[in-house]
């Protein structure tokens, strides 16, 4: 039933779709899983769903230690987009921006993806020539991007000031069309929800807090809800992934910083897209309800404590307004932080590890999102076969060593 | 006078009645008065209505905390979504209800906006009777204190209330209290200021509210918010408490409000918000509404206690004015449309409502208890924990530089609040090592006993047990209820986080100050768990909204970011010039004279440059003096070629590699003296290098006799360039040797130039033959129009950045940051040359032995030739083997990172960075243009004179 | 915003300070006897720890100085500052 309506107008886009009426079971933990992975974020998640449901291993337990997608899955500013540099980073990236497209009836459950387009401006002619070079490498690599000038940025959203008399004029924009947001918390719960039904265990507020490893093998995992056992781990612990990889002594190249974020309140629409600007510094999306969803770079020193400092949200406000004019009176109604990993080359970190059955999925500091559906299917093929999956094989920990580095923020230099 | 404003009430300002139009009626009210107080006077008690059900909603509260009465204001200026409790009314105010969005202008904000930075020994946030105490108690003792409170005049709860504090009106007491505060030097009292946001080391932002309330009269001068930095050594949090409701079946209905805000109304107003009101309630304060309204001559129907036992001095009280007192009852449900007509009163056994009766009514007001305003000193990382006998969370651990008093930790009655603020300023003084000066601290009338126990109730069981919960609203303004908090946890959900997300219970514009508790109550409730094992949501800043531009403030537009300009800017302004934004730099692009394009104007200064002279101001390049005797030995260490080996008075290039080996800067090093050198590095890179070179200076060989100053500021550059550059240098410097056995390539001279003293190197970017003039920025205008003047019949052209980039293309010299991003080494360029293979170490090094640093196929930077001399290529465009384009992934073997139209070549070229490049010098590839693909054929880097024959002239 | 107590101007607000990460890394005697491995481990691998964390900051917008500080990643408080030629101090 509904309940009574009095008024006639409700406002339009102002409501979300219902989530489903059961989710997951609470589950008491076993004693032992064939799979526990470790971190209950998307990627834990996506994990756990793609080893049940493309390989057949449902006897897993995802384990969180707080409540399940409350890290930094809950605290994203959900950008989607595929449009990066390096061929390597294309292809992870475009993998997951296909599985994206059919998520919805994937996980059957409304995640809102919603293709409104990327752009990320161009300020400076370095910026052009920078951008110029992502848009045609994106295109040898058959993904959808363009090359767009300050007008057709206007036209794209017009609430863009493209006047040449600002402190950095927009130059023009690089554009993906197929690129755009998502609801964070409903992808997490569609794949939560579609794990259980599986016969995936969820354990929450169940912190790992050592790993056994016997013989340079990893067995069990303890934690604050007793030890599990495990015949392979899989860590997805994003910001905290130093810490757990500490307990087998395996360094990481990895610092983790707070990375914030904010919304305003909810307002008609006015931005059809998701503009990001690298040299302003900052990235505007109006989300589903209407309200608009900022975000920009890390705070520089390495926190735990899911905060940062106020004077990048201001810093972030000007640059907005400096893009935005119309935001002036938009009102900051909420900022939080969350603990991005980040790497030396902004590239991920997935694969084996020097310790047996102990598998590493770390290192998408500020644009891990995006990547979700297409990790959680590349490292579960990685865990269930025991080898890196083709389109994860570059993001090896070796690269450090050898220096075959996938460098993302160079020339590509987009964060998110 | 309306039927329900007072003649003889509130503080509002009856000499100054203010029109003003709300949902497109005039109205009036008084200055003085909040837009919903003008509305509550006015009869009107419906402002919008909600978001999902489009249900009629009314006021709530008095303050932010108000979960409904959400107003869009059009006049002076548009802004969205602001609560009508929170709006002080001036004259000509139009505004309208909204449905949960709000409208942004299309017009730019006129207004100013602008921050303030302000340190204090003590900051008390709340001026309420616990804040007021506190600020006298440290301000007495000498410390520096800052109060600040969001209304517009301290007294905060005494501003609703009756009290009296040492035999007189409270209101006197705090009058005379911000009087003696005002007179104190060391202490600021900020009105219409709210502390939103506590962060680290008691750092806390306030945004004040300095011309909103005067509306159209608003000067145009004054800022409109201010933002507040404040570093306190210790903070008071006197935040006091927020009512919460309990909830029913159509609690929403308008005239449905909170106790004490009705309260308020009638005492700050002298509005009554109602003719006929029905109090329910958990706690004693609503008794003081009942007794309050009565004696203000509304009819109090009844007072619902839904405690088995109604406090016995209460009850008299309410005997005394002929008010029934029910206890053991509650509200189950209201009739009504766009107002309560009814409440639905029934007995509660054994915690289910019994057989019900209707009490007619225009106002319900609830109390469900009060919620410690805790959410500063949870930001500042304060613990919270439940209290049972509040049915709230108060703070419970100490932190160390943050003492919270009065209602805002759970002390609800005047005189502990009184005492509070005076042992919080003696806890904060006593911490900054300050003594107390001594003074009676106010002593409030007596109060009321507080006779029985609060009961803890979130809701009221729903009569209707088929659709339960659904009109019961816990977070009205997201239309969410108690049915939805039953359907979250019946998912599975068990966190109070999943819940709020499963529901948006919180999510709204007041981030559920009411409704946040009540949520985890019901939780709590239906999963049988504590709710002080749930705990709350988290609670994070903004504590009220905050304009965006307030927090922009004024680094906007063109103080965005600082601009920086050569000492010849107005120069180049003045002569026309196109400007590039490099770093924060301004620099000069070119110089298009009438009718030319770009391409034109670069294709002539080119021309200059390459057969007569031309000039250009290279001021923007970072300059660096290293000084001391270990300075060659610093710059063996970071160049990766030999510094050491210089001899003064000669220059030599240099590039700096990063420790992965990669290129990240690159420059001339003069050596003025035996320890002393002056390095160049590229225009925005300067503060970089100098950063990166004071780091290993002091980390890493703080053994090391060095001192690094900048001195780009200091230096202004001019490129003299050309086969006529020296019979220009020769005439504006007279006494200067300057032919090539005197002056030869890479060596500096000290000169008077254009009468001025001056260094000159003689350097080229450019394969010509080359002077840079360096004098001092004062003298930058004297030189240049010298260069002009003496350069004259020479035709002497002046250029910028673009013809600058062409020339040394042409050349094949690369830009850093525009030929590398950062994954190219000095190998990459085909600069092993500048690699020294005699020093055992310098930065970077190591990595050129690494695996990935050996490859054949690694990216050279070679020049291409379009097979087509005119095409130009896109910078950026991406080069394949294949002259058809196959099906994706096509596989890519570099990208063009420069690319120009050459004077000189009289065809288009580029600079790539290309797999194995120097091994496909001239074989054909194909680059992208547009979603063509042209042939380019490899080539040698170096295009134009690779001999080198024209440097010397 | 943290305070930082710069060794030589005392406390000051976070943005006038450049974060330089973990302390105590000393660039290595003879890189060109290390292996890839520990090459590798000095360029690019850094503690990260959750607590208590040796690390550089430099007071850019003021003495333009380095120094060591003690700071907890969990709470950000400042345990400890000391100047580069100090040695580490023991907090607990
Ligand atoms: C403010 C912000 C904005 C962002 N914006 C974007 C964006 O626009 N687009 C984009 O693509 N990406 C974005 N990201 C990045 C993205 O959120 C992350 O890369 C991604 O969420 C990381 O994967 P995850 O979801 O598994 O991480 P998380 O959700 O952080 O999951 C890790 C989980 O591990 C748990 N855990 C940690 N230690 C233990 C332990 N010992 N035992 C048990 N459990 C443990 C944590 O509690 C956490 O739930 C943003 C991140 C932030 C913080
Ligand atoms: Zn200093």
């Amino acid at each position: 039933m509904r309940i009574s309506s009095v008024g006639s107008s409700t406002t339009p886009g102002a409501d979300l779709p219902d989530h489903p009426s059961f989710l997951w079971r609470n589950p008491e933990p076993k004693k032992h899983y064939d799979v526990v992975v470790i971190g209950g974020g998307g990627h834990g998640l996506a994990t756990a769903y793609y080893l049940a449901k493309n390989h057949g291993i449902t006897n897993v337990a995802v384990l969180e230690k707080g409540w399940l997608a409350g890290g930094n899955m809950a605290r994203n500013t959900t950008i989607i987009r595929s449009n990066y540099l390096w061929d390597e980073s294309a292809g992870i990236y475009e993998h997951s921006l296909k599985l994206w497209e059919t998520l919805e009836q994937e996980l059957d459950y409304p995640i809102l993806f919603s293709q409104r387009g990327v752009l990320n401006l161009a300020h400076t002619l370095q910026d052009v020539r920078d951008s110029v070079r992502r848009v045609n490498a994106n295109k040898l690599n058959g993904i959808d991007a363009e090359w767009v000038d300050a007008q057709q940025v206007k036209e794209l959203c017009p609430i863009v000031n493209i006047s040449p008399d600002v402190r950095y004029p927009v130059l023009g924009a690089t554009y993906q069309p197929r690129a755009g947001i998502a609801k964070h918390d409903y992808v997490a719960w569609g794949f939560a929800r579609a794990a259980n039904a599986m016969g995936v265990d969820l354990i929450q507020d169940c912190e790992v807090t050592g790993l056994d490893v016997v013989d340079g093998r990893v067995t069990a995992v303890g934690t604050t809800r007793g030890t599990i056992g495990a015949g392979r781990v899989a860590l997805c612990a994003a910001g905290h992934s130093s810490v757990l990889a500490k307990m087998v002594d395996l360094e990481l190249p990895l610092q983790s910083h707070p990375l914030q974020a904010l919304v305003s309140e909810l307002l008609e629409p006015v931005h059809p897209t998701v503009v990001m600007s690298n040299a302003v510094h900052v990235y505007v999306s109006q989300a589903h309800k209407g309200e608009l969803v900022m975000g920009a770079g890390v705070d520089s020193y390495n926190g735990y404590g899911q905060r940062g400092a106020f004077h990048i949200i201001e810093r972030q406000m000007a640059a907005a307004l400096e893009l935005f004019p119309v935001f002036a009176r938009a009102h900051l109604l909420r900022t939080w932080a969350g603990i991005v990993d980040t790497t030396p080359d902004a590239s991920p970190i997935v694969g084996l590890t020097p310790v047996e059955d102990l598998y590493l999925n770390c290192g998408w500091g500020t644009g891990g999102f995006k990547a979700t559906p297409g990790v959680g299917w590349c490292f579960a093929d990685t865990v269930a076969e025991g080898r890196p999956h083709p389109l994860i094989s570059a993001f090896t920990l070796d690269r450090f060593t050898t220096g075959a580095l996938v460098d993302e923020h160079g020339a590509a230099a987009v964060a998110h | 006078m309306s039927l329900y404003r007072l003649p003889d009430r509130g503080r509002v300002d009856r000499s100054t009645p203010v029109t003003f139009t709300y949902n497109g009626s005039p109205y009036t009210g008084y200055a003085g008065d909040t837009l919903a107080s003008a509305l509550l006077a006015n009869g009107v008690h419906q402002v919008t209505t909600s978001i999902k059900y489009g249900r009629p909603r009314g006021i709530m509260a008095a303050g932010p905390e108000d979960p409904n009465a959400l107003v869009q204001v059009e006049t002076p200026f548009p802004e969205p979504m602001l609560t009508a409790t929170t709006v002080e009314l001036y004259d000509g105010l139009v505004a309208s209800g909204l449905s949960g969005q709000g409208r942004l202008a299309t017009e730019p904000d006129p207004a100013r906006y602008d921050a303030m930075h302000q340190h204090c020994d003590v900051l008390v946030v709340g001026a309420g009777p616990a804040g007021l105490t506190a600020a006298l108690t440290a301000a007495r003792s000498g410390a520096r204190v800052v109060l600040l409170d969001d209304q517009p005049e301290a007294g905060g709860s005494l501003l609703g209330t009756t009290e009296l504090i040492d035999d007189r009106p409270a209101l006197e007491w705090v009058e005379a209290a911000v009087a003696e505060l005002d007179s104190l030097p060391e202490v600021r009292v900020l009105s219409r200021t709210t502390a939103f946001g506590f962060y680290d080391d008691g750092f806390v932002l306030a945004l004040e509210r300095r011309t909103d309330h005067l509306g159209f009269a608003a000067p145009e001068h004054l800022s409109r918010q201010r933002v507040w930095r404040l570093r306190a050594k210790h903070v008071v949090l006197a935040t006091g408490a927020h009512e919460r409701p309990v909830v029913f079946a159509d609690n929403d209905r308008p005239g449905t409000m909170l106790a004490a805000s009705a309260r308020t109304y009638l005492h700050r107003y002298g509005v009554r918000c109602g003719q006929r009101a029905v109090v329910f309630t958990t706690n004693d304060s609503a008794y003081q509404a009942a007794v309050d309204l009565a004696d203000a001559g509304l009819e109090v129907a009844a007072v619902i206690d839904a405690r088995p036992q109604s406090p016995a001095g209460w009850a008299a009280e309410c005997a005394e004015r002929g008010i029934e007192v029910r206890s053991g009852h509650v509200v189950t449900g209201t009739t009504g449309h766009e107002r309560v007509i009814r409440a639905h009163v029934a007995q509660l056994t054994d915690g289910r409502p019994q057989l019900r009766s209707g009490i007619g009514c225009d106002l319900l007001l609830v109390s469900g208890g009060w919620n410690p305003a805790v959410h500063l000193f949870s930001q500042a990382g304060g613990r919270l924990s439940y209290d049972d006998a509040l049915g709230a969370f108060v703070p419970s651990s100490s932190l160390e530089a943050v003492t919270v008093a009065g209602a805002a930790r759970g002390t609800f009655q005047l005189d502990g609040c009184l005492a509070d603020g005076g042992e919080a300023a003696q806890r904060a003084l006593a911490g900054l090592g300050r003594p107390t000066a001594g003074g009676t601290p106010p002593r409030p009338s007596a109060a009321h006993e507080s006779a029985e126990r609060p009961l803890t109730l979130w809701t009221v069981p729903d009569p209707d047990e088929q659709h339960a919960g659904a009109t019961q609203f816990v977070d009205l303004q997201r239309d969410a209820t108690v049915a939805d908090v039953l359907r979250a946890t019946g998912a599975g959900l068990r966190s109070v986080e999943h819940v709020k997300r499963y529901t948006t219970i919180g999510t709204a514009h007041d981030q559920g100050k009411t409704s946040g508790i009540i949520s985890s109550g019901l939780v709590a409730q239906s999963v049988r768990a504590g709710i002080a094992d749930l705990g709350t949501t988290t609670f994070r800043p903004p504590y009220t909204p905050v304009s965006f531009a307030a927090l922009a403030g004024r680094d906007r537009g063109h103080l965005h970011d600082p601009e920086r300009v050569t000492p010849l800017h107005l120069l180049h302004v003045a002569a026309g010039a196109d400007f590039e934004d490099v770093g924060q730099w301004k620099r000069p692009r070119y110089f298009p004279r009438a009718g030319e394009d770009m391409d034109t104007a670069v294709l002539r200064e080119c021309r200059a440059a390459r057969e007569s002279v031309a000039m250009m101001d290279a001021s923007t390049l970072g300059k660096i003096e290293v000084e001391g005797p270990d300075a060659a030995e610093l710059l063996d260490r970071l160049y990766t070629n030999l510094m050491s080996s210089l001899k003064v008075g000669f220059i030599r290039y240099g590039v700096m590699c990063g420790v992965d080996g990669m290129a990240i800067d690159d420059g001339t090093v003069m050596r003025l003296a035996d320890d002393r050198f002056l390095l160049t590095t590229t225009t925005g890179n300067a503060a970089k290098i100098l950063d990166w070179m004071e780091e290993w200076l002091q980390t890493e060989w703080p053994d090391l006799a060095v001192r690094l100053t900048s001195v780009t500021e200091q230096w202004a550059t001019v490129a003299l360039v050309g086969p006529r550059s020296r019979d220009v240098l020769a005439l504006v410097a007279p006494e200067l040797a300057v032919d090539n056995d005197s002056f030869p390539f890479m060596t500096w001279r000290e000169a008077m130039v254009a009468g001025v003293p001056a260094r000159v190197c003689r350097i080229s970017f450019s394969g010509e033959l080359a002077f840079e003039v360096n004098v001092s920025g004062w003298d930058a205008v004297t030189l240049w129009e010298a260069l002009l003047a003496a350069g004259e019949s020479y035709g002497i052209t002046a250029y910028g950045t673009e013809t600058m980039h062409v020339l040394r293309a042409e050349k094949g010299y690369p830009i850093i940051g525009q030929d590398t991003d950062g994954t190219v080494t000095p190998q990459d360029l085909g600069m092993s040359w500048v690699v020294s293979k005699k020093k055992p170490d310098f930065i970077g090094k190591r990595s050129f032995a690494r695996a990935e640093n050996q490859r054949a196929d690694r990216k050279h930077l070679v020049g291409l030739l379009p097979v087509q001399r005119d095409i130009l290529l896109p910078e950026g465009a991406q080069l394949v083997a294949d002259p058809q384009i196959g099906p994706p992934p096509v596989r890519m073997l570099g990208h063009v990172t420069s690319s120009y139209r050459s004077a000189a070549l009289e065809a288009t070229f580029a600079l790539a960075l290309v797999k194995g490049g120097r091994d496909r010098i001239g074989q054909t590839l194909y680059s992208t243009v547009g979603d063509e693909l042209v042939p380019v054929t490899v080539a040698e880097p170096v295009l134009y004179d690779p001999e080198g024959a024209r440097r010397d002239g | 915003m943290q305070l930082i107590p710069c060794p030589w101007c005392g406390p000051r607000d976070e943005v006038e300070f450049h974060y330089g990460g973990a302390a105590h890394v000393a660039y290595p005697e003879d890189p060109q006897s290390l292996t890839d491995e520990d090459w590798a481990r000095y360029v690019f691998f850094r503690d990260n720890p959750k607590g208590p964390f040796a690390e550089r900051w430099c007071h850019t917008a003021s003495c333009r100085r380095w120094f060591n500080a003690i700071r907890d990643t969990a709470t950000h408080q400042v345990l400890a500052v000391y100047r580069m030629d100090e040695a580490k101090p023991v907090t607990s």
